[in-house]
């Protein structure tokens, strides 16, 4: 009855679902974990960059600034598990309103700039401040029980949490995507004065977007800080705001699954390269220089343009 | 007392001369291109290491390498300009942006496997050894040459770019490069030239910082950020506008220093958001 009225899409969406339910199987859960965040965090950029045309060069300062407010919390005020995810996203959340309400008065290459800026106070508050651990950062925090109940150092269970945090994020994105909030987004990325001139308060749709988006950024990063069970200077590194773009560039910006395709695929590479040191750096420019010139639609912008031309 | 305000003050000059120099010639490149340069930074850093390459293993002296190395430096951006940046004409400035960010990391993550993080000295040339006591501070006689040589070459692109011939291409271009082609100049090349020149500035801006600052692979990326800062306070619409913004941020930071040292590397950031409450467009700016 429910299977006959799925379309072809939401058959993909079910074996996708399918497939991340039996994941930890196969591959390493912790892996899989990150793999989830930062899909969860490029998908939440990509609702900022791919559907409202503003690209913003400091995401890591919401993941980071989630992640350390998440373990501060657990480590020093002794809160739950989920009060604590609440805290961090939050701490997200109003950071994105401040940096949001001023990174928007410019648009284009200024407001990258801008946002790049506001997120380097944040990497040299978190260097600075007395609790977050300077060089060291935040480490060996553990992840306590769900509700009280569950455990979740098993990394199984942590696994199936993570999980249902990213779908449900995913599931937000979506929704917001294919609202008529969405289409007034893509409306301004595509013709900003004529949504000014149709009387759109376009600054007030940028700065929700914006806030959306920081604090989706943060429940990933305070969800990632909980996997590996630390927070370090990496997170709030403007290395992390550009790997962010490059998930977002090579999956496809603008494309529902785009994100997590590319995250999937940037996790992979950092995995498999961490011996290397410093030439992942250059592999990750390298990889941005191709996307930029050989496919700005990104894998699954080319496939589904592919696909198109061929039905 | 005065003597480290003084100090102080002195740093912030000659970083503000740096902030000068590299917000100049990125405004440059993007008043023709449309494209924000990321690898402003990287080709800084390109050319501190490549006058201490030049020292170290083909005994290039200081001076030879500061016209050496800005003109090997921007033929490599010449390069980079026809062969990878000249296909994202046309498209939005987001893709260039991007592209050149590439282009950073990919140099600074190989100067990072062939040195290493650690930091080279370079030493200060001969003739501007010493200094001179000014009775409340000690003024090292290179920082001055640091900042009368900046502040030169700062009037001479506003010299070259608001009063000669080659300049009022470069203005034509940067408002209407169609019409321009249409009477006959050849706008592609000057383009690559422009890229060129802007990419050799950095360089420059490298080879005065090496005897300054340790050259490390990493010494562009942190600059390159603040200057970006710069560039937003000050908007790209005008040249002079840069060159006040940078030496100005730089004084903002040195004093900084002295009153709240660990305030000093966001300073700069702070000043950029109260800017942009009360004046969106940058201080020199026109559009938005």
């Amino acid at each position: 009855m429910i299977a006959a009225g799925f379309n072809r899409a939401q058959w993909g969406y079910a074996v996708l679902v399918v497939v991340g339910l039996a994941a930890p199987f196969y591959v390493y859960p912790v892996f899989a974990m990150n793999v989830l965040c930062l899909a969860l965090f490029a998908s939440a950029f990509n609702l900022l960059l791919g559907y409202s045309g503003l690209l913003s060069f400091g995401h890591a300062a919401f993941l980071g600034a989630g992640g350390y407010v998440t373990l501060e919390v657990i480590r020093a005020w002794r809160l739950p598990i989920e009060l604590a995810i609440i805290v961090g996203t939050v701490v997200a959340v109003l950071l994105g309103i401040i940096f949001g309400a001023l990174a928007i008065r410019r648009s284009g290459i200024y407001f990258a700039m801008i946002t790049l800026g506001f997120a380097q106070v944040v990497y040299f508050l978190v260097l600075q401040m007395p609790w977050t651990g300077g060089e060291d950062g935040l480490q060996g925090v553990s992840r306590g029980k769900l509700l009280g109940i569950v455990n979740l150092q098993g990394n199984l269970a942590m696994y199936y949490f993570v999980y249902a945090v990213f779908l449900a994020g995913f599931w937000i994105i979506h929704r917001t995507i294919h609202s008529p909030f969405g289409h007034v987004l893509r409306a301004i990325r595509e013709n900003e004065p004529r949504a000014i001139s149709l009387g759109y308060d376009v600054d007030r749709y940028k700065l929700l977007a914006f806030v959306i988006s920081a604090g989706l950024s943060g429940l990933a990063g305070s969800m990632k800080a909980l996997v590996v069970q630390s927070a370090n200077l990496s997170d709030v590194h403007w290395h992390r705001s550009g790997a962010v773009v490059l998930m977002t560039l090579l999956g496809g910006m603008g494309t529902t699954l785009g994100p997590s395709v590319g995250a999937l695929i940037v996790a992979a590479l950092e995995n498999y390269l961490a011996s290397y040191g410093s030439w992942i750096a250059v592999i990750t420019g390298g990889v941005f220089i191709a996307c930029v010139l050989a496919f700005r639609r990104g894998i699954v912008g080319e496939i589904r343009a592919l696909v198109k031309r061929s039905f | 007392m005065i003597q480290a305000l003084s100090g102080q003050l002195l740093v912030g000059l000659i970083n503000g001369s740096f902030y000068a120099l590299l917000s100049l010639g990125l405004a440059i490149i993007f008043g023709l291109l449309d494209v924000v340069n990321f690898a402003h930074g990287a080709q800084y850093m390109l050319g501190a290491f490549v006058a201490w390459m030049a020292m170290q293993y083909l005994g290039i002296n200081y001076w030879s390498a500061l016209i050496l190395v800005p003109l090997a430096v921007g033929v490599l951006g010449i390069v980079f300009e026809q062969l990878v940046l000249r296909r994202l004409y046309g498209l939005d400035p987001l893709y260039g942006l991007l592209l050149t960010f590439g282009l950073a990391l990919v140099l600074e993550g190989i100067f990072q496997n062939a040195f290493g993080i650690s930091g080279k000295s370079y030493p200060v040339p001969d003739l501007l050894q010493g200094g001179t006591n000014l009775g409340f501070m000690f003024l090292p006689r290179y920082r001055m040459w640091v900042v009368v040589v900046s502040i030169a070459v700062c009037f001479g692109c506003w010299f070259m770019i608001e009063r000669t011939r080659l300049g009022a291409y470069l203005r034509a271009g940067t408002e209407n490069p169609v019409l321009l082609q249409a009477f006959g100049v050849n706008v592609p090349l000057i383009r690559a030239l422009t890229y060129g020149f802007g990419v050799a500035l950095a360089a420059f801006a490298g080879v005065m910082a090496a005897p300054i600052y340790q050259v490390t692979p990493l010494m562009g990326s942190g600059v390159i950020m603040v200057v970006f800062a710069v560039v937003v306070i000050g908007g790209m619409g005008s040249i002079a506008g840069s060159i006040i913004t940078g030496l100005g941020l730089g004084l903002i930071e040195g004093l900084t220093k002295f009153f709240y040292a660990p305030a000093s590397d966001v300073v700069v950031f702070v000043v950029m958001a109260l800017v942009l409450l009360a004046r969106p467009a940058g201080l020199f700016g026109r559009q938005l």
